[in-house]
């Protein structure tokens, strides 16, 4: 077997059999299912218990004012204050207290639970009282409050985006943000773990001492390689596992656990659109088929998959560098800080480029290898010109190429060096000068 | 073509940054024979060893093995042991042995059925499921010399081999070391050790600042160190006396009617003169030269070239 071979073998088999792996690869699917799967579950559930609500309203404005809602009933009592709210704080009920007010509007109220009350409650005590006392002042001025209501509109904008060719899509504003900040958080994330795995797999060989052993039978560069090349096998395999495993939590809580009804509302929950759908009366399935048809998914995909391994074999292979050059976990800081600035400064620019996609700054970091993964991630959900992908792509393959061919340098000097006070000279000398 | 060296390091000059790690060295190890390398620390060896690896780049010379300029093929003709060597922790004995193995070019069956007969011979067997990080030094360095012979190279290079070995593994070695060269197999290791040296070297080149110093076989080398110093054993009821000047006679010890002594021979003249002097005067018991171990030597060579 080619020895390269053997060596991203070892690297793979050794980092997917430990624990971490297996945890990571686990709990990651885990985590975006719950985000997907959660809050309609959450939701369900707060909502599943009953709650009463007592009403003493000494205005009497707001007497029927309030109605049943789904688990929320509200009835009114006339009693003494002290006394009915005692006898509806020990029943487990809320109670609603409106203190007349002799020269005021009344504005203020009071709710009385054992229980943190819930958002809903709240919010729809305080818009019924809101549009109670706003009638009542409309009316006091004369005006119907029914012609105000009629003059509302709702207004429905959907933007088109229109592609090269004259296709015609429709593109849906918050969906792709989302997209865009997930897909570059997440390439920097890949980019990070992984490549300091590598760094980690380099040092390790190092303070071991088994790298001489090695580079006794294969080349450094090899060796290098190797790693990298198996520790970009590992990323992939998560990649995918997480993908697939997501795929079926969300999948089997769809089929087994939620009904039909409830389906929508998962993917609802993402999409205030759905809101105005019902009430203009489409369908919410066909505005959900839209969205995600105006999504290139295959595009995400492949997108992500190549930023991914590009990225990573730019970073991974400097810091592949590091890991040979230094002797102590505790001098790679000094050496990290400098190489992920530009990952760091495409992150901390995500407001900038997602709200700007086709800035000319965004242009520019999307062209440029060393922050291209990222940004050009961000750019590609709101549909970015081929031209420009492709002219990214191939500065990225040329980025790592040539930090791999520097790094490769540095590596085979600095992984025989022990002791030795590694400085940005020092390691300028090995990448000059022939070792 | 029929050599007589395995292998031969010409003329090998390298320059870091800051300083001369070989000045013109040379050595020439004959076939099937074990040779030392020897020097005080710093002084090059384990660079001219990685360059014979092609783990460094001369700048200078050439190095031949079996006539023929060295190159990346040979590799897997060499068994390599570094100074800084190590095993991956986290990692099998078994597994990590064969992995070693197959980097070396071994396929894998190859490389089980020699590591078994290694195991079973050094009694470690066991030890095959076992991780690293469960051994002791002791115990991984068998490990390591066991892979570094496993695939049976014509040429073996040692790094400091007993170190972190307990007396009786360094005579397991020594065994295996000169079975290795009785096998066939061409041995050049590198030690502070200079008992050993005595013992394993048939011969010795000996690197001081960067410049070969001696170079031979070992006999050789220690005749043109001798000092023409002799200890005798006479039976005699009382002392005997020499032409001054010629020999200078120091006794060290007596047993009633046998005297010991040490005897240096100046002037041109040789043993025999010495023996004909003394048979006139006493019954001579024993008669012996005495020539300089490999440490006297070594430490008056580096010493007096420091000075």
């Amino acid at each position: 077997m080619n020895k390269i071979l053997l060596i991203i073998r070892r690297e793979y088999i050794s980092r997917v059999r430990k624990k971490s792996f297996l945890i990571i690869t686990i709990i990651g699917p885990v985590l975006m299912a719950a985000m997907i799967i959660l809050p309609a579950y959450i939701n369900d559930w707060t909502e599943a218990t009953e709650k009463k609500v007592a009403v003493m309203d000494e205005t009497g404005w707001f007497f029927e004012k309030f109605k049943d809602q789904d688990n929320v009933e509200f009835y009114h009592v006339f009693g003494d204050f002290r006394e009915e709210k005692d006898s509806a704080i020990t029943n487990g009920e809320l109670f609603l207290y409106i203190p007349k007010t002799e020269l005021n509007i009344p504005v203020n109220s009071e709710l009385y639970s054992t229980m943190q009350p819930g958002l809903n409650i709240t919010a729809y005590i305080k818009s019924v009282m809101k549009n109670e006392v706003e009638n009542k002042k409309l009316l006091a001025s004369g005006i119907d409050p029914e012609i105000i209501r009629s003059s509302k509109v709702n207004v429905n904008l959907s933007t088109i985006r229109v592609e090269d060719g004259g296709i015609e899509k429709k593109s849906n504003t918050e969906v792709e943000v989302g997209l865009a900040a997930f897909a570059g958080i997440l390439i920097y994330f890949f980019i990070f773990m992984f490549g300091v795995q590598v760094l980690k797999g380099v040092m390790e060989e190092k303070s071991n001492r088994i790298v001489e052993v090695i580079i006794s039978s294969v080349k450094p560069f090899q060796l290098m390689l190797g790693k990298i090349i198996g520790v970009a096998f590992v990323g992939l395999t998560q990649f995918l596992l997480w993908i697939l495993l997501t795929l079926i939590i969300v999948g089997t809580f769809q089929s087994g656990i939620f009904t039909g009804e409830n389906e929508l509302q998962i993917i609802g929950q993402n999409n205030e659109l759905l809101g105005n759908a019902k009430e203009s009366g489409i369908s919410p399935m066909v505005i959900i088929n839209e969205i995600i048809g105006g999504i290139d998914i295959k595009v995400m995909m492949f997108s992500f998959i190549f930023y991914f391994l590009g990225g990573y074999l730019l970073y991974s292979s400097m810091f592949a560098a590091i890991g040979g050059a230094i002797d102590h976990d505790t001098d790679s800081q000094q050496f990290m800080f400098p190489v992920s600035i530009p990952l760091v400064f495409a992150i901390a620019l995500t407001g900038v480029i997602i709200e700007q996609p086709d800035s000319s700054l965004a242009i520019w970091m999307s062209m440029i290898p060393f922050t291209s993964p990222i940004t050009m991630m961000m750019r590609i959900p709101f549909g970015v010109p081929l031209w420009q992908i492709w002219t990214s792509v191939g500065l990225l393959i040329a980025g790592f190429l040539l930090t791999t061919y520097m790094a490769s340098k540095i590596y085979k000097t600095g992984i025989l060096m022990y002791g030795q006070k590694v400085s940005y000279s020092v390691i300028w000398k090995w990448l000059t000068n022939k070792y | 073509m029929d050599n007589k060296y395995t292998l031969q390091a010409l003329n090998v000059s390298k320059n870091y940054v800051n300083h001369k790690a070989l000045d013109d060295v040379s050595i020439e190890v004959p076939n099937q024979s074990i040779f030392g390398l020897l020097g005080p620390n710093g002084a090059g060896k384990t660079t001219l060893i990685r360059i014979i690896n092609l783990i460094s780049v001369m700048d200078q010379g050439k190095v031949m093995l079996n006539g023929n300029p060295i190159n990346t093929k040979d590799i897997a003709n060499i068994g390599y042991l570094p100074e800084e060597r190590g095993l991956y922790k986290k990692m099998k004995v078994g597994e990590q042995a064969v992995y070693l193995a197959q980097l070396k070019g071994m396929s894998r069956r190859d490389a089980i059925k020699q590591l078994n007969y290694w195991f079973e011979k050094f009694e470690i067997s066991s030890w095959w499921n076992k991780k690293v990080e469960e051994l002791s030094k002791g115990m991984a360095q068998k490990v390591q010399f066991i892979v570094t012979v496993l695939h049976k190279p014509d040429l073996l290079i040692f790094d400091e081999p007993f170190s972190g070995f307990d007396p009786i593994n360094v005579n397991i070695l020594k065994e295996e070391i000169i079975n290795l060269r009785d096998n066939g197999a061409t041995i050049i290791f590198s030690t502070h050790n200079m008992a050993s040296v005595e013992e394993l070297c048939d011969n010795i080149a000996l690197i001081n600042n960067s410049k070969t110093v001696l170079n031979g076989e070992i006999n050789e080398v220690k005749e043109k160190f001798k000092d023409n110093i002799f200890e005798i054993a006479y039976k005699s009821e009382s002392k005997i006396s020499l032409t001054p000047g010629n020999y200078n006679l120091e006794e060290t010890k007596r047993e009633r009617n046998i005297h010991y002594a040490n005897v240096k021979i100046n002037n041109g003249k040789v043993p025999n003169d010495l023996i004909s002097e003394i048979i006139t005067q006493a019954e001579i018991v024993s008669f012996n030269e005495i020539l300089p171990s490999i440490n006297d030597i070594f430490i008056q060579q580096v010493s007096s070239n420091q000075s």
